[in-house]
């Protein structure tokens, strides 16, 4: 299978779109899996200012409640499996093999195989929008039986996409994996391993785990509206219930796929802007390891109103409660490098010092959230919409931001403009929190997740979050022309790029040739 | 072991570990059940007819509420002879649900039960059911499905109060052919 | 005033406004159970509030501090096993000393003895249905604000979105237990001042209960995404004394005896269209839409359709039942034999599709509750 890593030494890339095409190289598929993630953004942000546009006031006035739906439906799955996804795929298979002075991924054609799947998954699954009856309108989550019995006909198209996708993530986290147990250059142990590798070696275990149970529980629907079998469907003795617990037992699962590699982002960038090594590197990793396995533990935190009896609301309360405890240790952790440290604050370090505090706040709301009674009053409300967009805007998103400013000058051996890139933090920030913040009063307020127009008490904080959410959406434009203006005329920059740089990856020259540790390098 | 064969063994661990979380997710369905049906979660009950107690514990009451839901589409009129009965653990009761076809079709419903709370589903045992098979009627027919019944002894004295509900669902085949062969097997 | 909304952005600041101004934060209720839980809210978020206010503190002090243009150098530490024992274990005290007022509530509001008053409520796309069980009562409740308020062609009314026709009636004081169920998909019956939201789900039976001590109107909205109008479901609880209520008992019935008699008497074409338009509009215009058309390819057109131009009988027949596999319900149980015939005689014969015909109320009381 890595014979082609043999074949390949020594060459440059090949020209014209043969060679994204057929690419084995793991900085060409991260750099496709990386302008594919931002696309995807793009495309889900712009569903995401259409239904900030609709609920700017009560009424109805852009869209249709049904249109409305299929918005909310695909911007969720878009930004999951479209968006985060695949830019933590893309961070990995640029920086995993650099990190751990391997060659390449352990498996490179099946690497390619993995990301060209995507673009087609997408594809159609956008395509389902000009389908007659319009796209999957059953929110991301597609609980049974609206997702099954009352679905529109391109459920099918969905399921066939959610299919591949979830091949594409497999496959991409087995690469992953083979690359970090074997590819590792000598003398790389385990408990050297930098901690973004550490957090992703995980986070690709998690997706081996539960993505197949996704494939399952679709598979199920599948068979449900074709095939005549009743998992779902209470009169043949189904159960819709099991439905919710099946889709959370991959759900919870998968959002923290969405957070540990942000986890390791941020644990590479702080130190070197602080100028001080990672407090508590060990503590980092079984932190992690724990939030993993206590993933599998708390789905039904999700489902605390669907009349689960009383011992099963007590046990899903107090495991998903234990869940802060290792995050309070890796917020801690963080802090500590900072404190005493020597600091400097570049755009990667602004991202990740926002991800601490904006992602602990989402932390905290979270914490809110668990308390199973008073989750009778915040279930399924704005208030859960602002917690989660907390951890995966500020948090995931701007982790991934932080990444691209962060390896940028390694990839293409230029610098961003400095200036662009602080403005682009500023906006962004700003326009996060104005957008999601008063989404936590609008929720405790009453206003239900998921409806086109909402009573009057609720209009100004939506007309605020309308503004703050164009303000973030357009924001990331100053991000593109950035990114593309480093690549064509930024200043040149040196190997280290950073001061307080460490690691195997600054080793290299900027930027990271073609082929890299063909031979491999000692680790001391 | 070289770099290959080791990768190749990684690969095969992790299909293997895919396919059985793959596996997994569909064990999750009577894994599921089994689970409902000790905990009683979701209200489910048991499909099979059960033996009736043989003490009775005079000691105390419990209210027995019956309700009826019709899922959609169902045009069927469909009731329980009595809404409320009080019950003493252990004691064996007869009731029925009346169900009359307003259509002047012929057609099949499945009555799917469920009890609230659903601590105590595990403790109504039903000794017949018109649950525990498809009950066909003829257009405009009209019957009354039987109903056995009794609450084991054993409930947890905090219960006072168990509301048994169940909900009709029309399975009438789309097929015809099927439709009259199940018409005549079953009237 | 925007600018003082604005101001109240900084979690510093909401904490300040949170006790006066319910708008930004959960309401207090009107039950036992649901400001038990706002004191736990408070509690949990003054306990976020102070943790965020150490975290953050000790952050902030190092970017001021310890950063490189001041001259700061970086020191060598990077762990220490006391440290972080100390902030593992300090978090679990505090985890514990939340869960034990959380679990006291919990089991307080699995408390299933007996109730006074029991209503199974039946979500329907897109209505609630309630049923007093052992009272005979039993009426839909669905959205009564005007669609041209939704369309932006009114002025939208206090209650815009959360308002119905017939709100469900209880009595303050006394235990009410509520049986959730639905007819369709998942729903979810939410009263934040009662603090109850429980899922219905088809097939499946729940219960939760409340003990209202106020009297009062309050309103609530379905939680759980269930279709095209999910937003347009809201809930209405009326909460009166008890002699109240007991005349409202009384009232409802009387109503209802008046409904039958109704029936029986004969209407002409005109008084049913203006029935019919009513009911059309409150039940038919979210799909079939207010000309008639539909939308094509998801909702069928009524205007110059075969079933409104053909077979009358055909024609109840899809109105009364449904029709399986699409959105079209059953009606039956959902309105009265006159309200029935008043639509099927208006669909008949609004846009232009002049069949003339009149179903009478009569005719459908047959087909509802048939002679024994």
């Amino acid at each position: 299978m890595n014979t082609s890593v043999a074949a390949t030494h020594h060459h440059g890339p090949a020209s014209g779109i043969g060679r994204w095409l057929f690419t084995t190289n793991h900085k060409d598929i991260g750099t496709l899996y990386l302008w594919f993630s931002f696309i995807m953004f793009l495309t889900g942000g712009c569903m995401a200012l259409l239904i900030r546009a609709e609920l700017f006031q009560p009424g109805l006035q852009l869209v249709q409640p049904d249109f409305f739906n299929q918005m909310t439906t695909m911007h969720g799955l878009i930004m999951v499996f479209g968006a985060v996804m695949p830019a933590f795929v893309g961070l990995a298979n640029w920086m995993v093999p650099m990190m751990v002075g391997a060659p390449d991924m352990a498996l490179p054609r099946m690497n390619n195989w993995s990301f060209w799947i995507l673009p087609f998954a997408f594809s159609m699954m956008l395509l389902t929008l000009f389908m007659e009856g319009g796209a999957p309108n059953f929110g991301w989550t597609f609980y049974a039986p609206l997702s099954t019995t009352y679905a529109p006909p391109s459920v099918t198209y969905f399921i066939f996409a959610v299919h591949m996708m979830g091949i594409s993530s497999i496959m991409g986290a087995i690469n992953i994996i083979a690359t970090i147990l074997n590819l590792r250059a000598p003398g790389m142990t385990m408990m050297k391993l930098p901690l973004f590798v550490w957090t992703w070696l995980i986070t690709a275990f998690l997706l081996i785990a539960v993505m197949p149970v996704l494939a399952g529980v679709v598979t199920m629907m599948l068979m449900d509206i074709h095939f005549g079998t009743s998992f779902f469907d209470a009169a043949g003795g189904g159960d819709p219930v099991l439905f919710q617990h099946v889709f959370w037992f991959f759900g919870h699962p998968e959002v923290y796929i969405m957070i540990l590699p942000a986890f390791g982002i941020v644990s590479e960038i702080i130190p070197t802007f602080a100028r001080k090594r990672l407090f508590g590197y060990a503590s980092m990793v079984y932190a992690t390891a724990s939030i993993a396995l206590l993933s599998f533990i708390v789905w039904a935190h999700h489902m605390f109103t669907v009349g689960l009896p009383l011992a099963g609301e007590l046990f899903f309360m107090f495991a998903t409660m234990l869940i802060a405890i290792p995050t309070g240790v890796k917020v801690f952790n963080w802090v500590a490098t900072m404190f005493r440290g020597s600091m400097t604050f570049e755009t990667p370090m602004l991202f990740a010092l926002a991800f601490v505090v904006l992602f602990t706040i989402g932390g905290f709301s979270g914490l809110m959230l668990a308390i199973a009674p008073v989750d009778f009053q915040y279930h399924d409300t704005y208030f859960v919409v602002a917690h989660f967009h907390y951890v995966l805007v500020p948090g995931a998103v701007f982790a991934i931001m932080a990444a691209a400013y962060y390896w940028l000058p390694k990839w293409c051996g230029r610098y961003y403009n400095e200036t662009m890139g602080k403005v682009h933090f500023w906006c962004s920030f700003i326009g996060v929190n104005i957008t999601f913040f008063p989404m936590h009063f609008i929720g405790l307020a009453g206003m239900p997740r998921r409806i086109p127009d909402y009573a009057l008490q609720f209009a100004d904080f939506n007309a605020i979050a309308t503004v703050g959410a164009f303000i973030f959406g357009f924001s990331q434009l100053i991000f593109l022309y950035n990114v593309i203006s480093c690549i064509r005329k930024g200043k040149p920059a040196d190997d280290r790029v950073w001061e307080g740089s460490h690691g195997l990856e600054w080793t290299l020259p900027s930027p990271a040739p073609y082929h890299s540790f063909s031979e491999p390098p000692q680790v001391k | 072991m070289s770099a290959a064969d080791r990768n190749k063994r990684t690969v095969t661990l992790l299909i293997f570990g895919c396919m059985t979380m793959f596996g997994f997710g569909f064990a999750l369905v009577p894994l599921y059940d089994v689970f409902c049906r000790i905990t009683g979660l979701n209200g489910k009950v048991d499909l099979v007819a059960a033996t009736p107690s043989e003490v009775v514990d005079h000691s105390r009451e419990v209210k027995l509420q019956m309700v009826a839901t019709n899922n959609e589409m169902m045009p069927w009129q469909f009731r329980p002879e009595t809404t409320e009965v009080k019950l003493s653990p252990g004691e064996m009761y007869q009731t029925a649900y009346l169900a009359r076809n307003l259509t002047s079709k012929f057609m099949v419903a499945q009555a799917v039960p469920s009890v609230s709370p659903s601590e105590a589903a595990p403790f109504l045992q039903k000794i017949n059911c018109f649950c525990f098979e498809r009950q066909p009627l003829k257009g405009t027919e009209e019957r009354a499905m039987p109903l056995v019944l009794s609450v084991d002894p054993a409930l947890p004295r905090h219960i006072t109060t168990i509301t048994l509900s169940y909900t009709l669902f029309d399975i009438t085949p789309e097929d015809s052919t099927q439709l009259t062969l199940l018409g005549r097997s079953s009237l | 005033m925007f600018k003082a909304k604005l101001s109240c952005t900084g979690l510093l600041l909401l904490a300040g406004n949170v006790a006066a101004d319910w708008e930004v934060n959960l309401t207090r209720g009107v039950t036992e159970i649901s400001r038990e839980i706002y004191d736990l809210h408070m509690i949990i978020f003054w306990i976020c509030v102070v943790i965020g206010l150490a975290v953050f503190g000790v952050m902030l002090w190092s970017v001021i501090h310890h950063r490189k243009s001041r001259g700061a150098k970086a020191h060598n530490f990077h762990e220490n096993l006391f440290v972080e024992i100390t902030w593992t274990v300090i978090p679990f005290v505090i985890l514990i000393a939340m869960a034990v007022p959380a679990t006291a509530t919990l089991i307080k509001m699995y408390d299933n003895t007996e109730a006074e008053l029991d209503i199974q409520i039946t979500g329907y796309q897109w209505k609630w249905r309630y049923q007093y069980i052992g009272k005979e009562i039993d009426f839909f409740s669905s959205l009564s604000t005007p669609r041209d308020q939704i369309n932006n062609e009114a002025v939208k009314g206090e209650h815009y979105l959360l308002e119905v026709d017939n709100p469900l009636v209880i009595p303050a004081g006394k235990k009410v237990r509520f049986l959730l169920t639905a007819n369709d998909v998942i729903h979810s019956w939410w009263v934040p001042e009662l603090a109850v939201k429980k899922d219905a789900i088809p097939g499946f039976i729940n219960e939760a209960w409340t003990v209202v001590d106020k009297p009062g109107v309050y309103r609530g909205q379905c939680a759980e995404l269930c279709g095209k109008d999910h937003g347009f479901m809201p809930i209405v609880v009326e909460v009166k004394p008890e002699a109240e209520f007991d005349a409202w008992l009384a009232e409802v019935k009387q109503a209802e005896q008046e409904k039958t008699a109704q029936a029986e008497k004969s209407w002409s074409l005109a008084d049913l269209m203006v029935v019919g338009e009513e009911v059309y509009n409150k039940a038919c215009l979210a799909c079939h839409q207010a000309n008639g058309e539909g939308i094509p390819g998801v909702f069928p057109g009524l205007k110059n359709s075969p079933i409104a131009l053909g077979d009358q009988s055909a024609h109840i027949d899809i109105v009364l039942n449904g029709k399986q596999g699409t959105a079209m319900q059953a009606f039956r149980d959902q309105f009265s034999a006159v309200e029935l015939a008043a639509v099927i005689t208006y669909e008949r014969n609004a846009w232009g599709n002049k069949t003339g015909d009149i179903v009478s109320p009569a005719q459908i009381s047959e087909l509802k509750e048939p002679a024994q």
